[in-house]
C-alpha cells in the first residue's frame, strides 16, 4: 500500500514537524491572548509582518536570531497597539484585530516594496539549517525552540502567579482585581507576548521554512490557529496535539497530492486544511468553554 | 480624566468624527511617505489629483467606489446585528461565479431579463455562501469570524479550480480566466468612453433602500434591536434566528452582488484577480460610516479615492502604492478610536 509507505517514512514525519511548527507557534500567541480575555484576530497580519520583519533584517545583514529578535520585537509592539484600543479604551475586539491585520499586512507589502523595489523573483537569505540528527529529528532549531516554548507556557500559565494572573483576567477579571492585580496590565502584557509568538510563527516561514518573502505566505495560516485554539480548548498541550494533527493532514494531502494527483484537481487537495478546520469547530463548538471574559472589556467598578 | 458616556450624540459628531478619523490617517502615513524621502506635500497632491483631479479620474474613483459601497453595505447589515460576516471577500467571488456562469451564453434571453437575472443569481450564491456560517453560528454556536474566513480560501480554491477547468476560456491563450459573459448581461457605461457603469446606479439605490428598510420598517427595528441585545429581543419575542438568518442572507447577497456587478459591468469575465480585497475594505468602509447605509457612500467614495489616488502618486513619486492599503488600515484604526470619542466624552476628575 502507498498510503501505509507514507505514514511510515521518516521524511514525512520531518515534513509534519517542519508544518507544524508555524501552528504550534501561532496557536499558543493566540492561545496566551484569549486566556487573558482578548481575541487577537490581528494574528494573520502579525504573522505577515513577522515574516517580513525577521527576513527583512537577516537580508540587510543582521543575523538569523537578530532577525527572530527583530520579528518578535515587531509582534509584540502589534500586541501593544492591539491591546491599547482593546483593554483600555475596550474596543470592539473584532474590528481592531481586523484592523491589526489590515495593517501588518499592508506595512509589510510596503516596507518590501519600498526596499525592493524591482524585485521580480525574490531574493533570498541564508535560512536556519537542520540539526545534524536521525530521521525526523533533524529540524531546524526554530522547531525545537517551538517545542520548549509549549511546555514553557504551559509551567507558566499553571504552575506561576503570573500564569495565574493571566488566567483570572480572563475568567475573572472583577476578582483578580479585588486581589490587587492591574487587569489593564496582565492583559497588555498577555496580548503582547502572544503577539510575539505570533510573529515568531511568521518569521519560521521566511527564517526557517523558505528562503525568501512572498506575498500572501501567510495564506490563512494564522485563521487556522484561531480555530486550533478552539479545537485545544484553550489548553497549550492540547494545542500541540492539535497543531501536530492538523499538520499530519496536512503533510498527508500534500503525498496524496502526489499519489492521486491525477484523479482530482490540486485545489481540492489545498481546500481540506481549510474545511477541517471549519469541521473541527462545528464538532467542539458544542463543549467549548471559551475563558469566561473573553472579547468582554473590563471597566474598573462597571458591574 | 475618564470617559462618560454620551446620552446622545449630535449629529455633527457623528459626521466629525470620520472627517477627524481620516485626517489622523493621512498625517501619521505621512510620516511613512517622509521615511520614503519622497515630499509629502507633494505625494498627498497627487494622491488627490490622481483620485479627483479630472474627469477621467472622477470616473474611475466613481468606478473603484461601485463595489466598496456593496461590500460596506454588507459589513454594515452584518455588524449590526452582530453578525461578524469577514466573508465578503469570498462571498462576492461566489455571486461572480455565477454571474459568468449564467450571463456566459447559457441563458438566451433579451438584456432587461437577462441582467437581472445575472445580479440576482449572483446575489443568491453570496447570500447562500454566508447562509452556511450563519446556520452554523446560530444552531451549533460555531464562532462565525472563522468560518467566514476559512471559507474566503475555500472559495479561491474553487474559483482557481472551476478557472482551470469546466469554466476555463478556450480562447484565454491558457491564463485561468472564464469566458467572457454575453453582451446582453453587460451593464450599460453611464458615462461614453470611461468604464463607469450602472452598477453604481444600483449601489446606490440599494444604499438608499437599506435606510428606508432601517429606519421606517418592522424588519429594521427587529434588525437594530437584535443587534443592540439578543436577549432583550428574544424577551420582546423577537424571531432572533430568524433575524439572523434573514441578515446572513442580505449580508452574503449585497457581497455577491458585488462580484456580479463587476463582471457584468467592468471586467466582462472572472479572474483570480477580480478583486483586490473589496471584501475585507468593505469592513474599513462600513465603520468609517458608522454602520449607517448613507454613510456608506461617503466612505466607499473615501476609500476608493484613496486607491484610485495611491495608483496615480506612485507613478510620478516613489511611494509604494500598498500606501493605499496602509492608509485604509490605518484609517480603520483611528475610526474605532474616533468612534469611542464620538459615544463617550471626556471628563476631568
Amino acid at each position: 500500500m502507498e498510503i501505509l509507505d507514507v505514514l511510515v517514512s521518516a521524511a514525512f514525519w520531518t515534513a509534519v514537524l517542519r508544518i507544524a511548527t508555524p501552528y504550534v507557534l501561532g496557536t499558543l500567541g493566540e492561545l496566551l491572548c484569549e486566556r487573558a480575555g482578548v481575541l487577537n484576530l490581528g494574528i494573520e497580519g502579525i504573522m505577515t509582518l513577522g515574516a517580513m520583519a525577521g527576513w527583512m533584517a537577516v537580508y540587510q545583514g543582521g543575523g538569523l536570531w537578530t532577525g527572530v529578535l527583530v520579528a518578535m520585537a515587531c509582534g509584540a509592539l502589534m500586541g501593544l497597539l492591539h491591546a491599547s484600543l482593546t483593554v483600555p479604551l475596550g474596543l470592539s475586539q473584532h474590528v481592531a484585530g481586523i484592523g491589526v491585520t489590515l495593517l501588518g499586512t499592508s506595512l509589510s507589502y510596503f516596507v518590501y516594496r519600498l526596499v525592493l523595489p524591482q524585485a521580480s523573483t525574490p531574493p533570498t537569505i541564508q535560512p536556519f539549517q537542520p540539526l545534524d540528527l536521525p530521521g525526523a529529528l533533524a529540524q531546524t532549531p526554530l522547531t525545537y525552540l517551538a517545542a520548549l516554548l509549549v511546555l514553557a507556557v504551559a509551567y507558566a500559565l499553571y504552575r506561576t502567579p503570573v500564569g495565574l494572573a493571566v488566567r483570572m483576567v480572563g475568567e475573572n477579571p472583577g476578582a483578580a482585581e479585588a486581589q490587587g492585580l492591574s487587569v489593564t496590565a496582565v492583559r497588555v502584557g498577555a496580548v503582547m507576548a502572544g503577539s510575539a509568538l505570533m510573529a515568531l510563527a511568521g518569521a519560521f516561514l521566511t527564517l526557517s521554512a523558505f528562503n525568501a518573502f512572498f506575498f500572501n505566505m501567510v495564506n490563512g495560516r494564522g485563521w487556522i490557529c484561531i480555530a486550533l485554539v478552539v479545537f485545544a480548548s484553550w489548553r497549550p498541550g492540547k494545542a500541540l496535539l492539535g497543531a501536530l494533527l492538523f499538520a499530519a493532514f496536512d503533510a498527508f494531502q500534500l503525498r496524496l497530492q502526489q499519489i492521486a494527483g491525477g484523479m482530482l484537481p490540486y485545489q481540492v487537495f489545498l481546500m481540506l486544511p481549510y474545511l477541517l478546520s471549519i469541521l473541527a469547530l462545528v464538532l467542539v463548538a458544542r463543549r467549548a468553554a471559551y475563558p469566561r471574559a473573553l472579547m468582554i472589556p473590563y471597566r474598573k467598578g462597571e458591574r | 480624566m475618564r470617559l462618560e458616556p454620551r446620552t446622545h450624540t449630535p449629529l455633527a459628531v457623528r459626521v466629525l468624527a470620520p472627517v477627524g478619523a481620516v485626517l489622523a490617517a493621512l498625517a501619521l502615513c505621512a510620516l511613512l511617505v517622509a521615511w520614503t524621502g519622497a515630499p509629502v506635500l507633494k505625494a498627498y497632491g497627487l494622491l488627490v489629483e490622481g483620485a479627483v483631479g479630472s474627469r477621467f479620474a472622477l470616473t474611475e474613483t466613481l468606478t473603484r467606489a461601485t463595489p466598496l459601497i456593496l461590500t460596506g453595505l454588507a459589513a454594515a447589515v452584518a455588524f449590526r446585528a452582530r453578525l461578524w460576516n469577514i466573508g465578503a471577500e469570498g462571498q462576492l467571488y461566489m455571486g461572480a461565479l455565477a454571474a459568468v456562469v449564467l450571463g456566459g451564453g447559457m441563458l438566451n434571453l433579451p438584456f432587461w431579463l437577462l441582467i437581472p437575472t445575472v445580479l440576482i443569481a449572483g446575489a443568491l450564491a453570496g447570500g447562500l455562501t454566508l447562509l452556511g456560517p450563519a446556520v452554523l453560528k446560530v444552531r451549533f454556536g460555531v464562532d462565525e469570524v472563522v468560518t467566514t474566513l476559512l471559507l474566503n480560501f475555500v472559495v479561491l480554491l474553487l474559483v482557481s479550480l472551476l478557472l482551470e477547468g469546466a469554466l476555463k476560456d478556450p480562447m484565454g491563450m491558457g491564463w485561468p480566466q472564464s469566458a467572457p459573459v454575453v453582451e446582453a448581461a453587460e451593464l450599460p457605461k453611464l458615462v461614453a468612453r470611461t468604464r463607469l457603469h450602472a452598477g453604481l446606479v444600483i449601489a446606490l439605490a440599494l444604499a438608499a433602500v437599506l435606510w428606508l428598510i432601517d429606519t421606517r420598517t418592522i424588519w429594521g427595528y427587529e434588525n437594530r434591536a437584535v443587534g443592540a441585545n439578543p436577549r432583550a429581543a428574544a424577551f420582546a419575542g423577537m424571531p432572533v434566528t430568524k433575524v439572523m438568518l434573514r441578515t446572513a442572507v442580505l449580508s452574503g447577497g449585497l457581497a455577491g452582488l458585488a462580484g456580479a456587478a463587476e463582471v457584468c459591468g467592468l471586467k466582462g469575465y472572472l479572474t483570480l484577480d477580480l478583486s483586490p480585497g473589496f471584501g475585507y475594505s468593505g469592513i474599513v468602509v462600513a465603520m468609517l460610516a458608522q454602520l449607517h447605509p448613507l454613510g456608506v457612500v461617503g466612505g466607499a467614495l473615501f476609500i476608493a479615492g484613496i486607491f484610485v489616488g495611491a495608483d496615480a502618486m506612485s507613478r510620478a513619486v516613489p511611494v509604494p502604492n500598498y500606501i493605499a492599503d496602509v492608509l485604509v488600515a490605518t484609517s480603520l484604526l483611528c475610526m474605532l478610536v474616533a468612534g469611542l470619542l464620538a459615544r463617550y466624552r471626556l471628563r476631568r476628575g
